[in-house]
């Protein structure tokens, strides 16, 4: 909780989203979102299943373009020039709620990839930033293993790591676990926590409100593409103003976190 | 009664059966009246030794062919295959193109592409053009066989997941390096079994460039089989290209099969 405390202060933005607004077809996915993240900050999105979470991330990491407002990072406007869009992807890490690894490739090949081939390190560098973070995320032994043999939880900490690999200023991270078994959530959260401890900056969307009450430093409720409210763990989950933030909370608490997926 | 022992069993029995089974139908084919008359004209021994070495040596050109084409066809197939699934606006030209060739050279008979271009391009009489049989004949089968190739490839590509390439790109590859790294190696995986099987049609295709007078295996054939009146130097011909085939349409099967197993098995 000391970490939390400390590094509001040094508050220089990494991450803004200036009024971004998606459409697909005529259906309006966000809607003139304004977030911005602190360099160190955890932010957990938190809403039901197309509230915008999924694509909120994925607009932030350029993957989609968005239709309105801009995207900041380090404070230069990187949403409306294409061209240095995988500049700007490769300081940005995104982890995905299927996993997505490279079938063909082992965990190490996975991890050493976009070190190799988008930042252009020798394959001995890249191998080597691959072995330290495999080791970092407990998957030293499952090096030379094929993503298919291992379990889903292994796969999900393979992704992290690869996400890790270009040495990221913020982490994106899609409901990474609700696509795992229950007993291998437990791991990948845990990875989660360490990272937060040791300063990386992430934008979580999760169902998993016991983790994002712990690991947060805020919490953003989403409805309609829309932040609802938006504010620390204590005030969300303890006072939460807005009768929507309410009304949903006391549903997942009704229901648990699994029913909403 | 043990697993092992069972099949062991099995087999023993389809080899019984399959030996009795062709025992009465040699027996009965042997016995007709009219089977000498056939024997004479189609499995003739003494044309059949004597034609052998001369078909073979024919045979040869047939493997020049379809070793160069093939070898030709790979990279080219590709190549077309790449600039079909071009999504770019200012490259639709490419793209375009590459949808008329692969439309046009799969559409037209194989056998009136190589008349046209064997014949017709070197009456032409354009300088510097080769009018050499041999050359027209590789560059007609190379056009066609790209064109199926550049399909196979084209499925191939399509079926790797649309999120294979979203994570590449995630982390700042760019599309080229994408589908080099992330999306060619799965795909390429994939093909290998319709791609040999395009290549046993181009292989046997390669009879057709008789036409435009390469002395290869079946114009050499037809040759033999005027000078004596005998079809048995034809049968040779079949021969030889069965030998080069089956055992390839047998790998092909295998491959096949294996990928199977290895989707039904998991996502490798």
């Amino acid at each position: 909780m000391a970490r939390k405390a400390t590094k509001r202060v040094a508050a220089a933005p990494v991450l803004e989203l200036h009024g971004v607004s998606k459409r697909y077809g005529r259906a309006l996915v966000l809607d003139k979102i304004d977030l911005s993240l602190a360099e160190h900050e955890v932010v957990c999105l938190i809403g039901a299943s197309g509230s915008g979470k999924s694509t909120l991330l994925r607009c932030a990491d350029l993957l989609e373009p968005i239709d309105g407002g801009s995207i900041t990072l380090d404070g230069r406007t990187v949403s409306a020039d294409d061209r240095d869009a995988d500049a700007t992807r490769r300081q940005l890490g995104i982890v995905f709620q299927g996993f997505s690894l490279f079938p063909h490739l082992t965990a190490l090949e996975n991890v050493a990839l976009a070190p190799r081939v988008a930042l252009g390190l020798t394959a001995a560098a890249a191998e080597k930033r691959a072995r330290a973070l495999l080791k970092q995320l407990g998957l030293a032994a499952k090096a030379n293993a094929y993503p298919d043999s291992l379990s889903g939880g292994q796969q999900q900490r393979v992704a992290i790591a690869r996400a890790l690999a270009t040495e990221p200023k913020v982490l994106l991270l899609d409901e990474i676990t609700s696509a795992l078994d229950p007993v291998l959530v437990a791991d990948v959260l845990e990875a989660l926590r360490a990272l937060a401890k040791g300063g990386m900056t992430m934008l979580i969307a999760t169902h998993e409100m016991a983790f994002a009450a712990d690991v947060a430093d805020r919490i953003c409720y989403l409805e309609g593409g829309r932040i609802v409210e938006a504010g620390s763990p204590e005030k969300i989950f303890g006072a939460p103003r807005d009768p929507r933030t309410r009304a949903f909370l006391k549903r997942v608490r009704s229901v648990g976190a699994s029913a909403l997926r | 009664m043990t697993a092992a022992r069972s099949a062991r069993k099995g087999t023993l029995v389809a080899v019984i059966s399959t030996l009795v089974v062709a025992t009465l139908l040699a027996i009965s084919i042997g016995s007709s009246p009219s089977w000498p008359l056939v024997q004479k004209a189609f499995f003739d021994g003494t044309y059949f030794s004597t034609s052998l070495p001369n078909v073979i040596g024919a045979f040869a050109i047939n493997i020049q062919l379809f070793v160069l084409a093939e070898i030709l066809i790979l990279p080219i197939g590709l190549l077309v295959a790449l600039a079909r699934s071009i999504t770019s606006p200012a490259l639709a030209p490419l793209r375009i193109f590459a949808t008329i060739y692969t439309d046009f050279f799969r559409g037209v008979p194989s056998i009136l592409l190589i008349y046209v271009l064997g014949f017709g391009v070197p009456a032409l009489r354009l300088p510097g053009v080769p009018s050499e049989p041999f050359f027209w004949a590789l560059v007609t089968l190379v056009l066609i066989y790209s064109a199926y190739v550049s399909e196979v490839y084209r499925a191939g590509i399509e079926s790797i997941h649309p999120s294979q390439e979203r994570a590449a790109r995630a982390l700042g590859l760019t599309r080229f390096q994408a589908l080099r790294y992330v999306v060619l190696p799965q795909a390429l995986r994939r093909v290998v079994p319709p791609l040999l099987n395009d290549f046993i049609g181009l292989q046997k295709d390669t009879a057709l460039v008789s036409i435009l007078g390469v002395v290869e295996a079946f114009k050499q054939a037809q040759i033999l089989k005027s000078a004596n009146f005998n079809f048995t130097p034809l049968m040779v011909t079949a021969l030889i290209f069965l030998v080069i085939t089956i055992p390839m349409t047998r790998l092909v099967d295998r491959l096949a099969a294996k990928d199977r197993a290895t989707q039904q098995g998991g996502t490798r």
